[in-house]
């Protein structure tokens, strides 16, 4: 019965991974002219699987009617909040992908379905409730995503993307594994609950605190927090933008679900053990997210540093240690997952006469004065990813500041806050180029519809009228911050 | 009244124009610009007509739970509804001085003006800490495109130094507010303002707000984004940013500084004491020696201001009332003079003083303006000026002699540099052909210049109409920092009792 149970919870899972397998031959039968075919039938199953996870996010599921496989998974309102996330980044990176691929020809049949691979292993690293599972959708998910990083194998950025990102994401996978030994080494288990108890028995032992150290320095790789960041420019900037757009939406949510559970609930017991790491680790994310910005040229890239400096945010919420500390990140993940999405759609869709990608923001000059609309998304998503309200983006700052100054790290907000002052400027100087420069005219190439689209959803989610989804938000994401603790 | 929300509306209906405005044409924009302000203004008579005068505390509030964490919560006491007022009166004047003036991109422009218009009444009505910090921060975006896109050569420069000051000023704020909310359980301004938060606490509270308002203010040394703003913004951004951006600060004091932390208040008094005194005297010497007409009226603006600051910082009513009554009379003044600037520049496309010379021949009835915006500058009885600067002064001779002395140099300085100017520019021999032959005041100019003009004497002469509202509101105040307020050196006595007809009457002159 145990095993009926089990795999009812995982429903999701099992969904998407069948359907993976079925459209992989499919891909191997039809080839890269149903590519597709196989993008709209992915995205119908990403659907599905969000569809059946939602209930546990709406109904607050908790505790042990969530455990799957022994204390391996837990399908909580917390795993249903980060996987909701995660399949609708997914949807709008297979939405956005064709028209990006076919000026190069190359949309292929298999790129549907490794997003569809990785997005299992992110939903598994958001519901891992073990060191092993945990690690099982770390690599299901980063070997799908170096892959992604590659795809365009004529282009040689491209490669050289993927590249970097294999061999410095090995080298974290590595220090995580490490860290995940000596943690199993010295508490003598690998579940969550179980090194929760070992920590919180007696004092820690200098393995354990080890451990832990090697651990989180593997997920702040992972996340792109700094100083574990220098791979983040290079990767974005490198990667087809619907990948990039990937990377910064879907790849970050699971990533910092992950980082969340395994802080919050296994290193729980202690949190005065990694609480400095933490701050540190948010600060110096913060800083020099702002700082690497500004002297950009390629607004992919900035957007890279633009991620390094919201992590930073985000990490002053993991800092407070505490479950509003939590659902604030939550709300800052998926707010900052729309403006990704707004932001890298609305760089999708800077196209030169012949289609080609504008990525150098010089060639933004006076966008304002021959493409409005989308000038004005743009400004938008800058303003809203500096946080200066009334966008949307002001909110979860918001939200993590006034965590952190409920759990009395007055002085981690101020500083955040105050260096969040350094990284407006950057954000400004695209603002500046679109608005107050002589127009180029570079930008006349015509867009997708379903770019348009996409678009405005998400820039109407960033807008003012974002406001009004402020209680919805926090109540999911109490429900799952409050998962999250449910010990 | 009752139930009509009058406040809603006076947002929406900007907003609402600011939209139309975004796709119109120039013709179009403005025209729909200059309506949505008039009907703002008709909106802002009547709620001053309907405000109950020494009624309940805060009028017309208006609550809805739609957002986590805080509330849209709006009301006005009678200095909300003076500075509303305020703003109401010079959006249309704005929108006149743009007129001609905005030849690109007109649609923008009009809208980034009512969007301003809205945050700007949303900034004195809210009445909850998070929302005012929205409206107030939320300013920043519309004003930078503003100088950005439709400023002077330098435009660029000045408006990142704008947007960066401004912003680095307000993020301390924030998270004083949220340890405020935190301890004190709501975000109500209201209760707030009746909240006693431990004294310790207060002084750092006080200091992250004071970064904010006195940016905001701008009080001395953090002014230098004034000068660089006012000079590069378009003439209606300059009388925008004067008239009622820079009031922002001064009501953060009155709302939030003094209420909220009177004990505080009182320990950092001498420092804003000292800097006002540094501003009143080194700004206005700056002044003197200006070349560029907006850069010496956005001097004075700071010396102004600090004015305003020491009568905020006397502790009593008079100085309370007499900084209120220079905010709504600088708004006016700084505005007209902007505007002044305005319509010679509109003519000959430079702000230098030297360019003009001898415009009382050709330009009689501008000189006639500009003189009177002159002397309400300088605070010569009768105009606006002068009620504001007397009682402001009059109240910090109570609290520290030395400060009223040294501030007084302040009128004198200003009586100076802005003499100076108009010798400059209006009188002396005409010297440059071109600004001789500059046409007078034309009929859109007569209708911005005779409205601002008749406020400006009826200020001076019966400054009643505009004590009134705030009598109240400002008697509360002083109560509430009356506790804490420092001892003076003034050592007024009480005389013996008079009869109270001869004290009533007494009282009556005062004012």
């Amino acid at each position: 019965m145990e095993l009926v149970r089990s795999l009812q919870l995982v429903a999701g899972e099992e969904v998407l991974s069948i359907s993976g397998l079925i459209l992989l031959l499919w891909a191997a039968w039809a080839g890269d002219k149903a590519a597709r075919a196989i993008s709209i039938a992915s995205v119908a199953v990403l659907t599905v699987a969000a569809l059946i996870a939602a209930p546990a996010l709406y109904g607050a599921a908790m505790g042990a009617d969530t455990v799957a496989f022994g204390g391996q998974y837990r399908a909580d309102a917390f795993s249903a909040f980060g996987k909701l996330l995660i399949y609708a980044s997914a949807a709008v990176t297979l939405i956005v992908a064709p028209a990006f691929f076919d000026r190069f020809k190359a949309m292929r049949a298999e790129f549907p379905l490794l997003v569809l691979f990785a997005a299992l292993g992110m939903g598994m690293m958001v519901s891992a409730t073990d060191l092993l599972t945990l690690y099982i959708g770390l690599e299901l998910n980063s070997l799908a995503s170096y892959v992604l990083a590659a795809i365009l194998r004529s282009d040689e950025r491209s490669a050289e993307s993927g590249l970097k990102y294999f061999v410095l994401g090995s080298l974290a996978s590595g220090i995580l594994l490490y860290g995940v030994s000596l943690t199993y080494g010295f508490t003598g288990t690998t579940s969550f609950e179980g090194i929760r108890h070992a920590l919180s028995a007696g004092t820690l032992s200098t393995g354990a605190v080890f451990g832990m150290v090697f651990v989180l320095a593997g997920m702040a790789f992972k996340i792109s927090a700094a100083p574990f960041h220098m791979w983040t420019p290079d990767v974005y900037e490198g990667a087809p933008t619907p990948v990039t757009t990937f990377f910064a939406t879907a790849s970050k949510v699971s990533a910092l679900g992950l980082l969340m559970r395994i802080s919050l609930m296994a290193f729980g017991a202690a949190p005065a053990a990694w609480q400095q790491i933490v701050i540190f680790a948010a600060i110096l994310s913060i800083v020099i997210g702002a700082l690497g910005a500004i002297g950009q040229d390629n607004i992919k890239r900035l957007m890279a540093y633009s991620s390094i400096n919201n992590v930073g945010f985000i990490l002053i919420g993991l800092a407070c240690a505490n479950q509003p500390g939590a659902a604030a990140m939550l709300v800052y993940i998926a707010i900052y997952v729309a403006m990704s999405v707004a932001g890298f759609v609305a760089v999708l869709m800077l196209r030169d006469e012949n289609g080609d990608p504008v990525e150098s923001i010089a060639d933004l000059s006076g966008l304002s004065k021959t493409r409005p609309g989308l000038a004005a998304a743009l400004a938008a998503v800058m303003f809203s990813l500096a946080g200066i309200p009334p966008l949307f983006g002001f909110w979860g700052k918001f939200v993590v500041f006034q965590a952190a100054v409920q759990a009395n790290l007055v002085a981690l907000a101020a500083i955040g806050i105050a260096a969040s002052v350094i990284g407006a400027f950057y954000y400004l100087k695209v603002v500046k180029v679109m608005y107050f420069d002589e127009a180029v005219d570079k930008v006349r190439g015509k867009s997708d519809l379903a770019h348009g689209v996409l678009l405005v959803i998400a820039s109407v989610f960033i807008s003012p009228l974002g406001y009004l989804l402020t209680n919805w938000l926090h109540t999911l994401a109490g429900n799952a911050a409050a998962a999250l603790f449910h010990v | 009244m009752s139930g009509f929300p009058i406040l809603n509306l006076m947002l929406l209906v900007p907003l609402v124009g600011a939209v139309a405005c975004l796709k119109a044409g120039r013709e179009q924009a403005r025209m729909i610009a200059l309506v949505t302000t008039l009907v703002d203004l008709v909106l802002g008579a009547l709620l001053w007509a309907n405000f109950d005068t020494g009624g309940a505390q805060w009028q017309f509030t208006e609550r809805a739970n739609l957002f986590a964490g805080f509330q849209w919560a709006l009301g006005i006491d009678g200095i909300a509804l003076l500075l509303i007022a305020l703003t109401v009166f010079l959006m249309p004047i704005c929108i006149g001085a743009s007129w001609n003036s905005i030849e690109k991109r007109a649609g923008e422009y009009y809208a980034a003006f009512l969007l301003m218009e809205t945050l700007m009444i949303g900034v004195f009505a809210a009445q909850d800490l998070f929302l005012f910090y929205i409206m107030f921060e939320a300013g920043l975006i519309p004003m930078y495109l503003i100088i950005g896109i439709w400023g002077g050569a330098d435009r660029i420069y000045a408006s990142y130094k704008f947007f960066l000051y401004t912003l680095l000023g307000s993020v301390l704020m924030l998270i004083a507010m949220f340890w405020m909310v935190n301890a004190a359980g709501t975000t109500d301004i209201p209760t707030l303002m009746q909240y006693n938060f431990p004294p310790h606490a207060q002084t750092w509270l006080f200091l992250a707000f004071f970064a904010s308002f006195a940016v905001k203010m701008p009080m001395w040394p953090v002014h230098t984004w004034l000068p660089d703003a006012h000079v590069q913004a378009p003439t209606a951004g300059s009388v925008i940013l004067a008239g009622v951006l820079l009031k922002m600060g001064g009501y953060g004091f009155i709302r939030f500084s003094l209420p909220m932390f009177p004990e505080a208040s009182a320990q950092f008094a001498p420092l804003v004491w000292g800097l006002s005194m540094a501003a009143v005297v080194i700004t206005s010497l700056i002044a003197l020696v200006q070349h560029d007409m907006k850069k010496l009226i956005a001097y004075s603006s700071v010396a102004h201001m600090a004015i305003v600051t020491i009568g905020l910082f006397a502790f009593n009513t008079q100085g309370l009332e007499g900084s209120m009554l220079i905010m709504l009379s600088h708004g006016l003044v700084a505005g007209a003079l902007f505007l002044g600037v305005g319509v010679i520049y509109d003519r000959l496309h430079t702000r230098e003083i030297d360019r003009y010379g001898g415009l009382a021949i050709n330009m009689p009835y501008f000189a006639l303006f500009f003189l009177l915006f002159t002397m309400a500058s300088i605070g010569l009885p009768g105009t606006s000026g002068f009620v504001g600067e007397f009682l402001s002064l009059m109240g910090v001779y109570q609290e520290s002699s030395w400060v009223a002395l040294v501030c007084t140099t302040g009128i004198i300085l200003g009586a100076a540099y802005m003499l100076y100017l108009y010798r400059r520019v209006v009188f002396g021999e005409q010297k440059n052909a071109d600004a001789a032959a500059m046409p007078d005041l034309d009929a859109r100019e007569w209708a911005m210049m005779v409205p601002l003009g008749l406020v400006t004497l009826w200020m001076g002469v019966y400054p009643e109409s505009f004590l009134a509202p705030m009598r109240k509101d400002i008697a509360l105040l002083e109560a509430r920092v009356a506790v804490a307020a420092p001892k003076g050196d003034a050592q007024v006595k009480k005389g013996a009792a008079k009869p109270a007809a001869e004290h009533e009457a007494a009282h009556g002159e005062a004012h």
